[in-house]
């Protein structure tokens, strides 16, 4: 699909540049190029179409429709609809309490809160670019399910007790859904489009400089022997490690695209921009004013343990995709 | 006229009170505007998306960082 973009730059590297190919620093210098330029028309395209999307699933109305549902059926919902509905972490606290207050039961509350900033549309893209179409739906497909199961496995312990009281006491207001015409949407999808844009091409274009630098230079055999797929190890201390980074999600997309190419395993890379996504620590900071340091707990260890076992099964898969 | 910018603090919903303060400027309407940043408030709107727009009582806008041009529009 990006052919004549890849012919492109190698003719501004080769041609501009008097780079020669073959060279370390003509290879880094076109990883470069084509990244930041494709993943931007990608992602400007994908973001439009998701806000667009999303202007008709707001939070009332993902409420009611999972409200309809029960068991883990209701799971499954939640977890898809958090793909679609739009959502900041900022807004956790009122979506926590208007879930739990409208009678969604609580484990069908995580089912949408772990979904939901795991699959995200700029991951999606940026995987789309980097690996292909079957890894970012495959990508699309662990996310629900480790929301789906994740949530199921946090109703099954019957953890309301982890609820802060008061939450359980407050009046939710009768909230309404917002009429809004085709204008709207479009104005609501393109606003969206610079707002994402505008914040994370920073983390990106640092992001892609340095998977450049390791397309170039980043000595394969140490790699490939520490982080590979065969070391078990490397999955966990790679979701370890993505707990406390958030905002540079994005941008260790690109690094971890150089990293496979050196060697490092697929589900290793996956599972590390799984945790970084959706075990951060300034959510949990913001969803402690909820629930309780235990329950938390539980969020963090099924939710890890979840990512952990998707990241074996990338590295398994891997040679078939 | 009676605002309420609903939200928990972070920068969006900074933003929406900014934009709201200088379209109400640039309208010269009598206005009072308020930042709620009690989520037992935010809730009992019925809101479950920050930044929200309450005019005079009746929700009017959520989850969303509303530009002067759309402000306009709501506050006329």
């Amino acid at each position: 699909m990006f052919k004549w973009l890849e012919d492109l730059i190698w003719l501004l590297v080769e041609n501009v540049f008097g780079l020669e190919r073959g060279s370390n620093l003509a290879g880094s210098v076109h990883f470069f190029f084509y990244d930041v330029i494709k993943i931007l028309i990608l992602l400007s395209l994908m973001i439009f179409l998701i806000s667009y999307v999303r202007s008709y699933f707001q939070t009332e109305r993902t409420r009611r429709i999972v409200s309809k549902f029960r068991g883990i059926q209701a799971n499954f919902m939640a977890s898809l609809l958090g793909i679609v509905t739009p959502f900041c972490s900022c807004s956790s606290v009122p979506l926590f309490i208007g879930f739990v207050e409208g009678g969604i039961p609580l484990g069908v509350t995580f089912s949408f809160l772990i979904t939901s900033p795991i699959v995200n549309e700029a991951a999606f893209v940026i995987l789309l670019a980097s690996f292909g179409i079957k890894t970012a739906l495959l990508y699309v497909v662990c996310g629900v399910l480790i929301g789906t199961l994740g949530g199921y496995l946090i109703g099954r312990l019957k953890l309301e007790r982890y609820v802060e009281e008061y939450v359980w006491k407050l009046q939710m207001g009768a909230g309404e859904e917002i009429n809004q015409n085709q204008k709207d949407r479009f104005a609501f999808a393109l606003s969206q489009l610079k707002e994402i844009v505008g914040r994370i091409w920073i983390y990106l274009l640092i992001g892609i400089g340095i998977g450049a630098a390791i397309h170039g230079w980043a000595p394969e055999e140490i790699l490939a022997r520490y982080a590979g797929p065969e070391n078990p190890l490397a999955v966990i201390v790679a979701v370890v490690c993505g707990i406390p980074l958030y905002s540079n999600a994005l941008g260790a997309i690109p690094i971890a695209e150089a990293l496979i190419g050196k060697g490092v395993g697929l589900g290793t890379a996956l599972a590390f921009l799984m945790a970084v996504t959706a075990l951060s620590l300034p959510e949990m900071i913001i969803l402690r004013k909820v629930i309780k340091v235990k329950l938390i707990g539980f969020f963090l260890v099924i939710t890890g343990i979840g990512i952990i076992l998707v990241g074996y099964l990338f590295n398994a898969i891997y040679q078939y995709l | 006229m009676e605002i309420k910018i609903l939200g928990s603090g972070c920068k969006k919903c900074h933003q929406l009170e900014k934009n709201v303060r200088d379209t109400v400027e640039k309208m010269q309407i009598t206005a009072d505007i308020e930042h709620v940043s009690d989520i037992e408030k935010i809730i009992g709107y019925g809101v479950m998306s920050t930044p929200a727009l309450v005019v005079n009582n009746k929700v009017l806008s959520t989850g969303k960082v509303l530009k002067e041009k759309e402000l306009v529009g709501i506050l006329s």
